[in-house]
């Protein structure tokens, strides 16, 4: 049963996905990315504040996906090979047609979230023995060490990166093209926790998060659900890491492995819309970008500045996030019963 | 990678000694950093990933107080003061509020301040990497086969008299017993009167007078960037975790160890794994304490 808030929710934002670009062409990648830090919040808040666990590392699932992409995408249709092509540091531009660029990209976007799913099972075997901040610690070490692994390898670029093909088609194609893939990509994503978060496992992974020993000690195969948990994370962020670095047609290790901004970012929008909730997330990746994109357009030289300041001011004495202020304030509209009786007994035990 | 294992032990051993002495030098200002963080999250449950940034910030320091022709000596007690303010002031504005929270938010929290750190020294100092020249001499030893600049060995010395004055305060003062008193129970500590909001505060603000020192070090043998403070966090991160807390023997032996690691990892595989190295080390030992927990059903908490 859907609510009638929910579905003008969803309402408002499909008008706005559809027409945003359309009003305002200008800004129709900057929506696209609206759209990617939307799915990052949301894939983030599946461990985060679902389960409990506090990941400062799935930034390296979107700069593994955004790396297996281009591989799959230029070894495929490009005779010489991926060796040949990243050595000569973009000088070499293929001619591919329309027909090769698309399978590649949309088979490379494919690999890449499935590479990424595999990844995180190679992880997940030995870093879900790690709780609280030894997670977050060992996460952002592995998103560290695979950034600084990657610039040594020759085959992908090393330290030079790799310039991605060239999209057939002119600009503003380009633009439309992508955000329509983001645009998609996030809707399949919030639907598949909404669901996911109403079934079984939603309740399995909210008791991991509550007690974890004991959750165990009730039978529930723990592992296998945070494995489950991290997996569809890694996915989604392999395939928006795929589409990002075609977005950016240039990829190196700043543009793979953000882990001082949408590594953090993330984290910072769950926090700002209140986690554990199916909405915080996507509340907070809105307010985070328009902050972002004022502060970047209003304050140059600044932004940075800006964006940790703001970071700090929502972690020191924001914490509970938008989400979590409205349902303290307005209880009601979340369906949750305030008993008014024990709540007067509180307040006199004062 | 087989030429380089080669050349150092069996043409010319005496590489050795060059490798050796550098991770000793690297050791050294990491144990600084390293033991400020494991005091800071020992006494208080802090875990400050800003750790890095409050050395490059040190560092810089130095640089502008170099520049006007202050004599290391006191360039260095004014770094350590002004660092102190400084942990006092963040302690106040911001590490106060997030104490009795939830063990991520100190880390969230930090990040956030990290950033921010690097930002604003980014404005001030420009990205550049930079370094102070003392315009010491260099000794060769050995043929020419080991080069040790002076400056590296008057850093080390330092070092080393910072860290023996830091367990001679820990140890004997007044303040150093309160802060081992409110580590071990800050409720008990409480009771017999000791206010450890302010132990608190200077144990922070202390921990940020150490990663000032630490700065100064590095900015005399090393170069310093608005960006490099993450690889110093990490680091400490590392070696506090293969050490464990309060335990300051461990601490610095760790720090030797991963500075040895890096050095010898960066002559045998290549110099561009340096950083990857300690990074690693720290994810290797977080799996190696999981799997011997692991026989006994427990986890790394």
């Amino acid at each position: 049963m859907i609510k009638k808030n929910t579905l003008i929710t969803y309402g408002g934002l499909a008008l706005f996905g559809v027409f945003g670009p359309i009003l305002f062409p200008d800004y129709t990648l900057s929506i696209a990315y609206l759209w990617m830090m939307v799915l990052m919040a949301s894939t983030w808040d599946i461990l985060g504040g679902q389960m409990g666990y506090n990941s400062l590392g799935n930034i390296t699932f979107f700069g593994a996906g955004m790396y297996i992409s281009a591989i799959v995408q230029i070894s495929m249709f490009y005779d010489g090979g991926m060796a040949e092509y990243t050595s000569a540091m973009g000088s070499i531009k293929p001619e591919f047609t329309d027909t090769e660029y698309f399978n590649g990209l949309y088979l490379g976007i494919i690999c890449a979230g499935v590479a990424a799913l595999l990844i995180s099972l190679i992880f997940s075997t030995f870093m879900f023995g790690l709780r609280g901040p030894y997670f977050a610690i060992g996460s952002l070490g592995l998103a560290i060490a695979a950034a600084e692994l990657t610039i040594t390898m020759d085959y992908v670029g090393g330290a030079s990166g790799i310039s991605m093909p060239l999209f057939p088609g002119d600009i503003e194609f380009r633009s439309t093209f992508f955000y329509i893939l983001c645009f998609v990509l996030a809707i399949i994503a919030h639907f598949l926790l909404r669901w996911l978060y109403s079934t079984q496992f939603g309740l399995a992974i909210n008791a991991i998060r509550d007690d974890e020993d004991k959750a165990e000690a009730m039978g529930i195969p723990t592992l296998i659900y945070k494995q489950i948990g991290w997996g569809i994370a890694a996915f989604f962020m392999g395939c928006i890491g795929a589409i990002a670095g075609n977005m950016a047609g240039f990829i190196d290790k700043e543009v793979a492995y953000p882990i001082p901004t949408f590594g953090i970012f993330m984290v910072a929008m769950v926090l700002l819309g209140g986690k554990g909730t199916l909405w915080g997330p996507v509340l907070g990746a809105i307010i985070f970008h328009v902050i972002k994109e004022t502060t970047w357009t209003y304050l140059l030289n600044l932004q940075w500045v800006a964006l940790g300041l703001i970071l700090i001011i929502n972690i020191v004495y924001f914490q509970q996030g938008l989400m979590g202020w409205l349902q303290t304030k307005y209880p009601e509209m979340f369906g949750i019963v305030v008993d008014e009786s024990q709540k007067s007994a509180k307040s006199e035990a004062k | 990678m087989l030429d380089n294992l080669q050349l150092l032990f069996v043409w010319a051993p005496i590489i050795n000694i060059q490798v050796i002495l550098e991770g000793i030098f690297v050791g050294a200002v990491f144990a600084l950093s390293a033991y400020g963080l494991a005091l800071v999250w020992g006494v208080m449950n802090i875990k400050n990933l800003a750790q890095g940034d409050f050395v490059i910030m040190g560092g810089y320091l130095a640089l502008a107080l170099s520049s006007a022709n202050i004599p290391l000596p006191l360039i260095l007690l004014i770094v350590i003061a002004f660092m102190f303010v400084y942990g006092w002031g963040v302690y106040v504005l911001m590490i106060r509020r997030i104490l009795d929270q939830d063990m991520f938010v100190s880390l969230l929290a930090t990040f956030g301040l990290s950033l921010l750190m690097q930002q604003v020294m980014n404005l001030i100092f420009g990205p550049e990497v930079q370094t102070i020249d003392m315009e010491l001499p260099n000794w060769d030893l050995f043929d020419n086969m080991v080069t040790i600049p002076s400056s590296k060995v008057i850093s080390l010395g330092l070092a080393a008299v910072i860290a023996t004055a830091v367990v001679i305060f820990m140890k004997k003062s007044r303040a150093g017993q309160a802060i081992r008193a409110t580590a071990q129970d800050p409720r008990a500590a409480r009771v017999l009167g000791i206010d450890t909001d302010k132990v608190y505060a200077f144990t922070f603000a202390f921990n940020s007078a150490l990663c000032g020192a630490a700065g100064v070090l590095v900015s005399i043998i090393w170069v310093i960037q608005p960006f490099y403070g993450i690889t110093y966090s990490v680091r400490s991160f590392a070696i506090v975790t293969a050490a464990g807390l309060g335990n300051l023997p461990g601490v610095i032996s760790a720090a030797f160890g991963i500075g040895l690691f890096e050095k010898y990892v960066g002559m045998i595989i290549g110099t561009a794994y340096e950083v990857a190295a300690p990074v690693s080390i720290l994810v290797m030992v977080l799996i190696w304490r999981q799997i011997s927990m692991k026989r006994n059903r427990q986890v790394v908490r």
